[in-house]
């Protein structure tokens, strides 16, 4: 393969360290910048609810006060948006997905895919091996504040390891499925699986 | 090796292809348009952008997404980068950039924030500083491909200077059915402006803009605080938010 062309007087900042906690084609931001599709939705606490789902049956909801009463979970994490921005050291809290699984008497995940879906439509598919173990959870505290809602408030995604558009926003539901169905951006161009350690940014990368 | 890599899923993927400079044009003291000739590029549709990489002469790599600024219609690509003081790649975009450079470029990219002529209207554009650049690529596309549909821009700049594709947005809406274009100056207005001198708000969208019972396409781009304002202005003067596209760029305005 041909070598790229050299951007004549191009030097770059170089991450002066923790050069090892960034993907590649990354670079470190201290902002907290917005990505997101539509408006904001602003649901009310009394109408939110989270819910597991399996084909036609519903294996679990929780309305805002009891998903608040679960076990709650702190994650120091390093967060990858394919914009190209990393963050380094965020702290988050929230239900993982290991308890809501418990909670809901769910022993063995009935299928190997995940859907999640969120207020404004948004949806994003996972398999369900990234999410189990301590892998993720569903964030609804930042820095030890609540989620602001442009921050995806009152409950987000976030599953650390996968570029951050996996980490949906506004999510009110888990579906099961049984293959790995493209979700929103994954039908727009973008990676199924979307590892940003192997810059799996867009589809066939 | 082929032009294209194509997986097990059939998906074509998107290579980087080297862009040679072959204009620079000046567009305000901060922002500058760079149009690039792209060897093979497969066209795009307003709206969408490309990753930008820069490759040092040691070997080191930084890249960046921006928004396509041309029509797909034009023969070449134009981007339009705002120069960010302590950014990485703008600073080179915006200020060192000559004709004849080379980069790569990768796209294009995004489906979602898109407008073709072919989708139809009204279309009401809402902009924020250098977040014109996608919506400046649907008013090109809808004057080359000479579409009718009603359009409408609200530009929201600092100061008069600021004003990115000032002449060529006056040029557009003296056309017979050439889009109108509203601008507000937030920071400072020149003697005897005419336009609007405050932030969009909800006020301003109900008086200048498309009402919603004529169901308009609306793209809003600019930075988070005016992305956040303004849609749920909208929200509440009846648009439905599946008829709202946004693309934000900038931190939140809250302090952390």
């Amino acid at each position: 393969m041909q070598d790229p062309p050299v951007a004549r007087g191009f030097r770059g900042k170089r991450p002066p360290s923790g050069n090892d906690r960034i993907p590649p084609g990354q670079h470190l931001t201290s902002d907290f910048p917005v990505l997101s599709a539509g408006p904001t939705p602003t649901p009310r606490p009394e109408s939110w609810s989270f819910a597991l789902q399996n084909g036609g049956s519903l294996l679990g909801k929780w309305n805002w006060r009891e998903f608040e009463g679960l076990p709650q979970t702190r994650l120091k994490v390093d967060i990858h948006c394919v914009t190209t921005w990393s963050k380094l050291d965020t702290n988050w809290q929230g239900v993982s997905i290991d308890t809501l699984f418990e909670a809901a008497g769910i022993a063995q995940p009935p299928q190997p895919y995940v859907m999640f879906h969120c207020d404004g439509g948004y949806t994003t598919n996972v398999p369900v091996a990234d999410l189990i173990d301590g892998k993720a959870m569903i964030a609804t505290r930042y820095e030890g504040e609540p989620l602001l809602p442009e921050h995806g408030g009152p409950a987000r995604l976030l599953i650390p390891h996968l570029y951050f558009w996996k980490s949906a926003k506004w999510v009110r539901r888990l579906r099961f499925m049984e293959h790995d169905v493209p979700g929103f951006w994954e039908s727009l161009g973008y990676h199924i699986y979307g590892d940003p350690w192997r810059e799996q940014r867009y589809a066939g990368d | 090796m082929p032009e294209t890599n194509t997986t097990l899923a059939g998906q074509r993927r998107l290579l980087w292809r080297t862009a040679e400079v072959r204009q620079v044009i000046d567009e305000t003291p901060r922002v500058r348009s760079l149009v690039l000739n792209v060897l093979g590029w497969p066209t795009h549709r307003p709206g969408q952008h490309v990753d930008v990489r820069l490759t040092a002469e040691d070997g080191y790599q930084a890249q960046r997404s921006y928004s396509i600024a041309s029509a797909p219609e034009a023969p070449q690509l134009t981007l339009t980068v705002e120069r960010i003081d302590d950014g990485e790649v703008s600073p080179y975009l915006a200020t060192e950039v000559r004709v004849g450079d080379r980069f790569e470029v990768r796209g294009p990219i995004g489906g979602y924030f898109v407008w073709t002529a072919a989708l139809g209207g009204p279309l009401f554009l809402i902009a924020g500083g250098s977040g014109i650049a996608p919506l400046m690529a649907m008013l090109r596309h809808r004057a080359a491909a000479g579409s009718h549909v009603p359009a409408l821009l609200l530009y929201s700049s600092r100061t008069f200077s600021d004003i990115i594709y000032r002449e060529e947005l006056n040029r557009l809406a003296a056309l017979g059915d050439g889009p109108r274009v509203f601008h507000t100056l937030t920071r400072q207005q020149p003697a005897g402006w005419t336009g609007a001198a405050r932030r969009i708000d909800r006020d301003m969208l109900a008086e200048i803009g498309i009402a919603a019972t004529a169901q308009p396409r609306i793209f809003v781009c600019g930075p988070t605080s005016l992305v956040e304002q303004t849609t749920q202005s909208l929200l509440a003067l009846g648009h439905e938010a599946t008829m709202i596209k946004t693309e934000r760029f900038g931190p939140t305005g809250a302090l952390r």
